[in-house]
């Protein structure tokens, strides 16, 4: 029997990394190569008035906004970001200027005793702010993206209601924590820009250079350095510092290399939105959801990034896994005086699905019904409606996933045995079900992407992969190489994958939204397929594919109304917790979980995917806090921003239970976001579970618990008299 | 100033800046599988062996490894081998940042620990993170390795 293509293989970056002789951006020195670092803004928002720079040694120099040759704004979607700040600055950590030299010591001195001279401006710091009282930081109404999304008719679910449920929902700062720091090296040699970097979108790069740069896109050039993970933080922010870096360059007519300390990256780049949700519903004398009216406020932070498309994903998430006929949503995503909020794993949907999961299991608890029976008796199945009227075209496998969970995790017997506890420590049980639309979201992949990718034979009969997706630690290289190498039926010793250089690959798109595999390895069967049916031993070929939207799917990006995605992805999580009822510690007792990705590339790859998600998202819901208090983050250095480490995570097991999607290649859809989104909505669950409180924000910590619990008591005494 | 000390087991006599941290002199050295993260000793990206002990190379100064042995991921290349087949066959190899430091601190774990439990070992491994992986990986491929010649 042939092997199946989910037997895993080993990767062809594990060596080098064993080793240690893989080559970050921090690894590689070019000759002559100077260091940038950034001044930066103290101020959350303000004039600059004046700035007063010592007197530069010999070899040192200033580059601002007057040495950027092109646009001094970042290419993305909203042209509102500049690489180094104008007149205003509106967040703490905005660039100002770098100051390049040879000697990072010398580089530092000069950044502290420069001088900057600013004249305040009322900063807006919360997204409950009226604009009204202050200046609003962007257009008249303080928000990057305001939209409205409606299907069937909320008046009639509203006018047929029996019962009426209205909660609202909190989530906080998520920042990536790759433990590579962001970085790039820029050089400039007779006209052309070259720009190594730690990235995961080298086409993003680039054209935000050439609009730097106002030159012929064929004069920029990006290449990936070995990336040590990103997770949505490497999305949009290496842009930012490749133009820098670039015009430095141009500037010193030396290469510039501009990494990132760890502080510097936490305090400044971009992170998770944090959100507030509310949601209404309205539910028949049969416990059927009739219709749902949300409403998303995202905080943005100080530039548009990617925020639009951030709340499109989180509204389009809303009804979560439920059938609900009759929507409308509203969503925001407001401007405030901090850092940019950007990509993160999940990208708005773990936002939207941990307020409409705690959501639902407080319906069922206020109309004293059980909740997870109320969950069921409300999913979706294959033919329903998605938020915005397109169809789930395959069979959803919500049903038997969550049966094979609870098997798994022992769930009845365990439910039983926790309940009526009056330990000091209780256990408890949660379960979440969700989905990730996989791929751009709406017209991107048809309209903006137009993703192309590209084989190439040698004589020896040795093909390469060209595309521009990066393998950051997820396992892109190999998932592509086994792709065609079961395409071809050719060894995979045969096929190669090279980080991406933009003079060599087709802009495939980025790295992003759980397209790599779904989308691109799609690309990259057919182009195997095509240079199958041509193969000719011992001769130079090559096999190209563009993006095709798939037949009979349609949307409508004005209306928000059609497919939002091509493909789904879908999982349940269960958690099961022990909290302390003086402490309000909580420790994790196991986690289970069965994920519907179509079809596992690679068992190994999948299972790397599945466990690290799962673990960021409980560090999500249960450690990651950042706060921000006048402008400025609380947990700004590694030793207070605290992510799970060994001691903090328990047995975790996961299976997979597949529905090919037919347009994926071998059946595959996406993984990589998915597997975050279910384990903080199960832990908040299980904690509420142990406790017998409500959650509605997370993460949830030991002195918020205790205040909840302490609240509870007290209005429990109230009613008792 | 001038330190003496062996690296990899091989005897090295530099001249250093009293400022220095232990990594900024092995960078300078060409060491480059040591990787700086932090550079607070929060994240144990930056370990190396200080006398078969893991120490955060990025705040440890380089004027106190002075007659002491310092061994690095290129120094026990048989012994990271072995492990790192492990790893590999596990799934613990992902962005590989963390790699050189993880593996040098469990090949000293094996070393001190003798027959450590499952809570010994997460105690030890707690000031190296890794956000690939969740760990799971690593502590499936360390109870594999701890096997290795019992």
């Amino acid at each position: 029997m042939k092997n199946d293509i989910s037997t895993p293989v080993k990767r062809e970056d594990v060596s080098e990394k064993l080793l240690g002789t893989a080559c970050y951006i921090g690894d590689l020195k070019l000759e002559d190569m100077m260091y940038a670092r950034t001044l930066r803004s103290t101020e959350p928002r303000a004039r600059l008035i004046s700035i007063k720079y010592p007197e530069m040694p010999l070899g040192y120099f200033v580059v601002d906004r007057k040495d950027v040759p092109g646009k001094n704004i970042i290419k993305m979607i909203i042209d509102d970001q500049p690489y180094f700040a104008e007149d205003i600055v509106n967040y703490i950590g905005e660039p100002i200027a770098l100051i390049v030299g040879k000697d990072k010591t010398i580089i530092n001195e000069l950044i502290s005793k420069t001088n900057i001279e600013y004249e305040k401006i009322k900063p807006i710091f919360s997204i409950d702010e009226r604009h009204e009282t202050t200046t609003p930081i962007y257009g008249d109404s303080n928000t990057f993206a305001a939209y409205r999304l409606k299907k069937g008719d909320i008046s009639e679910a509203r006018a047929k209601a029996r019962y009426i449920c209205e909660d609202i929902y909190e989530t906080g700062y998520q920042e990536q924590f790759y433990m590579e720091t962001q970085g790039v090296i820029a050089e400039y040699q007779e006209g052309k820009a070259t720009i190594y970097g730690s990235i995961q979108c080298p086409y993003y790069v680039k054209n935000a250079v050439v609009e730097c740069l106002g030159c012929a896109p064929d004069m920029v050039r990006i290449v990936q350095a070995t990336t040590g993970g990103a997770f949505g933080g490497k999305e949009d922010y290496p842009s930012l510092l490749a133009g820098q870096a670039i015009c430095a360059a141009i500037k010193v007519n030396k290469p510039v290399c501009l990494l990132l300390e760890r502080d510097e990256d936490l305090e400044v780049t971009t992170k998770r939105h944090p959100s507030r949700i509310k949601i209404k519903s309205f539910i028949d004398e049969n416990h059927k959801i009739l219709g749902m009216d949300a409403e998303i406020m995202l905080d943005a932070g100080a530039y548009a990034g990617l925020s639009g498309v951030v709340l499109q994903r989180a509204m389009f998430a809303i009804a979560g896994v439920y059938n609900i006929e009759n929507i409308k949503v509203k969503g925001r995503a407001i401007a405030t005086n901090k850092a940019v909020s950007g990509a993160f794993r999940g990208f708005g949907s773990p936002q939207a699905f941990f307020a409409i999961e705690m959501h639902m299991q407080n319906v069922a608890k206020k109309l004293r019904i059980d909740p997870l029976q109320f969950r069921l008796d409300n999913i979706l199945k294959q033919g329903d409606k998605s938020t915005t009227g397109g169809v789930f075209r395959d069979k959803i496998l919500l049903h038997e996933m969550v049966a094979r969970v609870m098997e798994m995790s022992n769930y009845a017997e365990k439910k039983r045995s926790f309940q009526g506890s009056d330990n000091q420590k209780r256990r408890g049980l949660g379960l979440s079900m969700f989905f990730h639309g996989c791929g751009f979201t709406g017209n991107g992949e048809r309209d903006h992407i137009k993703g192309k990718a590209r084989l190439i034979k040698n004589e020896e009969d040795i093909v390469e992969i060209l595309i521009a997706n990066v393998e950051m630690g997820q396992g892109a290289g190999t998932t592509m190489r086994k792709i065609v190498s079961a395409a071809l039926d050719i060894p995979i010793s045969r096929v190669m994958y090279r980080n991406p250089d933009t003079d060599r690959v087709p802009d495939s798109g980025p790295t992003v939204a759980s397209r790599t595999t779904v989308i691109v390895g799609k690309l990259v069967y057919d182009a195997a397929v095509e240079l199958k049916a041509k193969w000719q031993q011992g001769v130079q070929q090559q096999a190209e594919i563009e993006y095709q939207y798939p037949e009979g799917y349609q949307w409508d990006n004005e209306s928000f109304a059609g497919d939002a995605y091509t493909s789904y992805s879908w999982g349940v999580n269960v958690v099961d917790v022990e909290v302390d009822t003086i402490t309000y510690e909580s420790e994790i007792k196991g986690v289970w979980a069965v994920f519907d990705i179509g079809k596992s590339i690679d068992d190994r790859n999948v299972k790397g995917q599945i466990d690290g998600g799962i673990v960021q998202g409980l560090g999500y819901g249960a450690m990651e806090v950042m706060e921000n208090v006048g402008g400025r983050f609380k947990q700004r250095t590694s030793a207070d921003y605290i992510i799970p480490t060994a001691m903090d995570i328990p047995m975790i097991q996961s299976e997979l239970m597949c529905e090919p999607y037919t347009e994926g290649p071998f059946g595959a859809k996406g993984l990589g976001e998915l597997s975050l989104v279910g384990s903080p909505i199960a832990y908040a669950m299980a904690v509420e579970d142990a406790l017998g409180i409500r959650i509605n924000s997370i993460p949830v910590r030991p002195e918020f618990l205790m205040e909840v619990a302490e609240n509870d008591k007290r209005n429990h005494f109230k009613t008792k008299r | 100033m001038k330190i003496n000390f062996s690296i990899n087991n091989s005897a090295k006599s530099i001249e250093i800046n009293p400022s220095e941290t232990l990594y900024e002199v092995l960078n300078k050295c060409g060491f480059s599988s040591v990787k700086k993260a932090c550079g607070t000793s929060s994240c144990g990206i930056c370990t190396v062996l200080l006398d078969g002990k893991p120490i955060p190379s990025c705040s440890y100064l380089a004027a106190k490894v002075d007659q002491h042995n310092i061994t690095t991921i290129e120094g026990v290349q048989q012994e990271a081998e072995l492990l790192g087949d492990l790893m590999n066959r596990e799934g613990a190899v992902q962005c590989g940042f963390c790699t050189p430091g993880f593996l040098l601190t469990i090949i000293a774990m094996k070393k001190e620990l003798v027959n450590p439990d499952i809570q010994q070992i997460k105690n030890y491994l707690v000031g190296n993170l890794c956000r690939c992986t969740g760990y799971e990986g690593q502590l499936r491929a360390i109870r594999r390795y701890m096997e290795v010649g019992r």
